[in-house]
């Protein structure tokens, strides 16, 4: 049991990083990693929310569809599943602990539209997860988020200094060195524990 | 702002079929999602690897894109402000279950390659805002209209990218080998690596075109 969750949380972090390997929630990648502290507030979003929607989507799917052979609903389901936790993570923050709403604040609607709360929701369901197989591979899959995002937020700091062709200004800069960082991640391909 | 100028356009010129042709330019060129716009990155990096899943999802996403501009400009006047992104997100949820459906039935080769990513259409940052932007505001037919150009934007750009990846990443097109033995597959091109590099030099090379257009607008 427990070989099995260490085997599903290195592959979440290192071997199937969401980000650069699985190409899931790109556009936060992108978009808010210009500065560290950003990052690390989006990132320690995303954990939570990636947590508690592998937590929610497996009951739906496990108690709710699949008894009443509904899994072609899977991604109806889902999405309204993550929205709604969304709204109500929002408001509990908003409500009982005031500084942490006001430090995640921004990110916390744009996580709904992040692929890889949904990519998980929709993994863990395909590979039939147990309850605490899918709460780990939540959990660690937000983890390798937050290793992929805090890497490249720590590069793109630098970046501000380099000296580039003005075309690669902005995005195209950031695209080539997330390339090496994937070039970086393509080392632990293969990689398996016993 | 686009909306805006083009309706004084259509008002001026009343000319139905103009505003139509600038509708496409915008979606294919001026305003591309992926290239200009920066939109809907996902797709574009994990299904450019051949030809066929480029011009799959493509095609699947400019039929969502379509269906619920369409849709989403019909109840644009029912939906209550505050709970519009989760009308518009249920909205498109729906029809891409349909396109996921039909795929599996129709095209499971197709279907099986693009696997995850087929659902995941849902989160895609185009078609949401698309609806927020465009279908919330103007009537159906240029709603649709719209979904069609941008659809075909995000397909031509999709299909640029594996094109450039497949030839150079496995030596073929469309499956058929075209290295001819003149040179080897770089396999690091078929790999997230070669996505992102791609990527960044295609918005680069766009960057520079779209700067020389402007700097010359500005010398006129």
């Amino acid at each position: 049991m427990l070989i099995r969750l260490l085997q599903i949380s290195l592959g979440a972090i290192l071997v199937e990083n969401f980000i650069l390997v699985k190409f899931m929630g790109i556009c936060p990648f992108l978009g808010v990693s210009k500065k560290m502290d950003t990052a690390f507030g989006m990132s320690m979003a995303v954990i939570f929310v990636m947590t508690l929607a592998s937590i929610f989507t497996w009951m739906v799917d496990v108690w709710l569809l699949r008894p009443l052979e509904l899994e072609y609903m899977q991604t109806v389901a889902f999405i309204l599943v993550i929205a709604a936790l969304v709204q109500l993570v929002e408001m509990f923050l908003q409500k009982s602990v005031p500084s942490l709403y006001s430090a995640l604040g921004i990110y916390l609607p744009l996580i709904t539209t992040n692929c890889a709360v949904l990519g998980v929701a929709l993994l863990n369901a395909e590979a039939s997860y147990t309850f605490i197989e899918a709460t780990v591979s939540g959990f660690m899959g937000g983890v390798g988020f937050t290793l992929a995002l805090l890497l490249f937020a720590s590069v793109r700091e630098r970046l501000q200094f380099a000296d580039y062709p003005k075309c690669f200004e902005g995005f195209p800069i950031a695209l080539v060195s997330a390339a090496l960082l994937a070039l970086a991640f393509m080392g632990f391909s293969g990689l398996e524990v016993f | 702002m686009v909306t805006q100028k083009e309706k004084t356009v259509e008002k001026k010129r009343g000319g139905w079929l103009r505003t139509t042709a600038g509708q496409f330019a915008d979606g294919i060129w001026r305003q591309n999602p992926t290239l200009v716009l920066l939109l809907g990155m996902c797709p574009t990096l994990a299904t450019t690897t051949t030809v066929q899943n480029a011009l799959g999802m493509g095609l699947s996403v400019t039929a969502v894109l379509t269906c619920s501009n369409l849709v989403i400009s019909l109840l644009r006047k029912l939906i209550p402000n505050q709970i519009r992104i989760a009308s518009y997100i249920v909205i498109v949820a729906g029809f891409v279950t349909a396109v996921d459906l039909l795929l599996a039935a129709f095209v499971p080769a197709l279907s099986a390659s693009l696997g995850i990513f087929i659902p995941l259409i849902v989160v895609n940052c185009i078609i949401l805002a698309r609806a927020e932007s465009f279908a919330s505001k103007n009537p159906p037919l240029r709603s649709a209209i719209d979904g069609v150009a941008m659809g075909l934007g995000f397909t031509c750009s999709l299909t640029a990218m594996s094109v450039i990846r497949e030839v150079l990443g496995s030596g073929t097109f469309l499956g058929y080998d075209v290295s001819f033995g003149v040179f080897e597959p770089m396999a690091i091109f078929i790999m997230p690596v070669g996505g992102f590099l791609t990527l960044g030099f295609l918005i680069a090379a766009m960057q520079k075109i779209m700067s020389r257009g402007s700097k010359k607008k500005e010398a006129e």
